[in-house]
């Protein structure tokens, strides 16, 4: 019963705001993943998988020829969906097109497998759809980019540190000891590196 | 100003996840930096989804278990902050940042001959070979031809050869018997992909044989 009331009020909701040129079919859907996804509804998702699972097994075993590797990738992206459905948003599109990305991600990284032996998990990199896009991330990804691109001009030791520290979030007492160094020396190649990468990013934003 | 964009083919393409991974990596590379083309590829992917859910299919296929064994994992709740991938490169005392395609391959090992460093990064089937490729100040590419295709994206820098100037981002898609010597004063960082080697056609081509193959 709970679900049902939940359920309805998704609908009312997507309806009044962006949601005016879907149809019936794609509301449904785009309501079922945020249950999925801020309810953990497990009847919801059930709903998800009947009406997905058909269509990815069809498309699997039109790139595969192969039952059992079309089922694979039903049961994959259709994991994928449940475990990552709180990164969905709505604002950004339909939840078909967003389940469709992950159906096609897998399977680009299925089809490497099979040609290559690689087990990496590339598409990622690729078409990233399975992270969170925050909308004003975008200044500090470029200050990041900034940063990046002026530690390769620190010199080696400096460097090494910044990157263990801040990339490898080891704490300073890790690398220390990692590099059987002094505590003391950790701190200060750490202070250099930083007052350095300050001046050189203070020089790009002025 | 980007002037040159992957067509509308190499994007259906590369959004239905068919191309091979040296090209989806320089199409994905392209639409970092292009947010026309971007925009272009979110409404391909769209329709390509459309598609997907138009399927004629029975509901009468047997899944097992299936469903209740994916409703016994843990869903993540937590959102992670995003990453931002370190993808430098140095090469020839110049760092560069590279896109996120280039993620998985951040640690080439790059060979030189006078002004151009190369260092593969892919090499896929039916010969199709990418590398990353430094050309130094004031660095030329001898007059050549390819037998096959050269795909060229320029990740930093500019170069110009006989029929223009190119610029970061620009996705440039040459056939066979198209001939050019790129130059560039300023040095620039491209991704190459070609399906066979370069063939020099100034009368020294013997002596350019390394650089060809080296290239490649």
């Amino acid at each position: 019963m709970i679900v049902r009331i939940a359920h309805n009020s998704t609908d009312i909701t997507l309806k009044n705001t962006k949601f005016n040129s879907l149809d019936g079919e794609q509301l449904k859907i785009n309501s079922w993943l945020k249950l999925v996804a801020t309810k953990q509804d497990k009847q919801a998702f059930s709903e998800l998988f009947k009406w997905f699972a058909p269509r990815i097994r069809a498309h699997g075993l039109q790139r595969f020829k192969q039952e059992a590797l079309a089922m694979d990738l039903v049961q994959e992206t259709m994991l994928l969906v449940w475990r990552k459905a709180v990164l969905f948003n709505a604002d950004k599109g339909k939840a078909s097109t967003w389940i469709y990305t992950i159906m096609r991600n897998y399977c680009f990284d299925m089809l490497r497998k099979k040609q290559t032996q690689k087990e990496d998990t590339i598409s990622d990199d690729l078409w990233p759809v399975i992270e969170q896009q925050t909308p004003d991330d975008n200044n500090d990804h470029l200050q990041n980019r900034l940063l990046l691109s002026h530690l390769g001009s620190l010199p080696l030791q400096q460097k090494q540190v910044v990157e263990a520290i801040y990339l490898q979030e080891m704490t300073q007492q890790e690398l220390a000891t990692h590099l059987d160094l002094p505590l003391g020396t950790v701190k200060s190649r750490l202070r250099l590196a930083i007052s350095k990468l300050k001046s050189k990013l203070e020089a790009d934003l002025d | 100003m980007i002037k040159y964009h992957p067509t509308q083919e190499l994007l259906i393409s590369h959004s239905a996840g068919q191309l091979p991974l040296s090209l989806s990596i320089a199409v994905s590379a392209h639409l970092e930096m292009c947010s026309e083309c971007a925009t272009a590829t979110k409404k391909i992917t769209a329709q390509h989804a459309a598609l997907f859910e138009a399927q004629d299919v029975s509901n009468n296929i047997n899944f097992f278990s299936m469903l209740d064994e994916i409703l016994e994992h843990k869903q993540d709740l937590l959102v992670e902050p995003k990453k931002t991938p370190i993808n430098c490169v140095s090469v020839a005392g110049n760092n560069y940042q590279l896109p996120r395609a280039f993620t998985h391959f951040t640690d080439p090992k790059w060979s030189s001959f006078g002004a151009v460093s190369r260092a593969r990064v892919v090499k896929d089937s039916d010969n199709i070979r990418a590398s990353l490729l430094h050309i130094d100040k004031n660095g030329v590419i001898p007059s050549h031809t390819h037998k096959g295709y050269e795909l060229t994206l320029l990740l930093e820098g500019t170069f110009s050869d006989e029929n223009d100037v190119y610029n970061k981002g620009d996705f440039i898609w040459l056939d066979n018997e198209l001939e050019h010597t790129p130059f560039t004063e300023a040095g620039c960082l491209c991704y190459a992909v070609q399906n066979a080697p370069l063939r020099f056609v100034s009368g020294i081509s013997l002596a350019l044989n390394p650089l060809g193959k080296l290239i490649y």
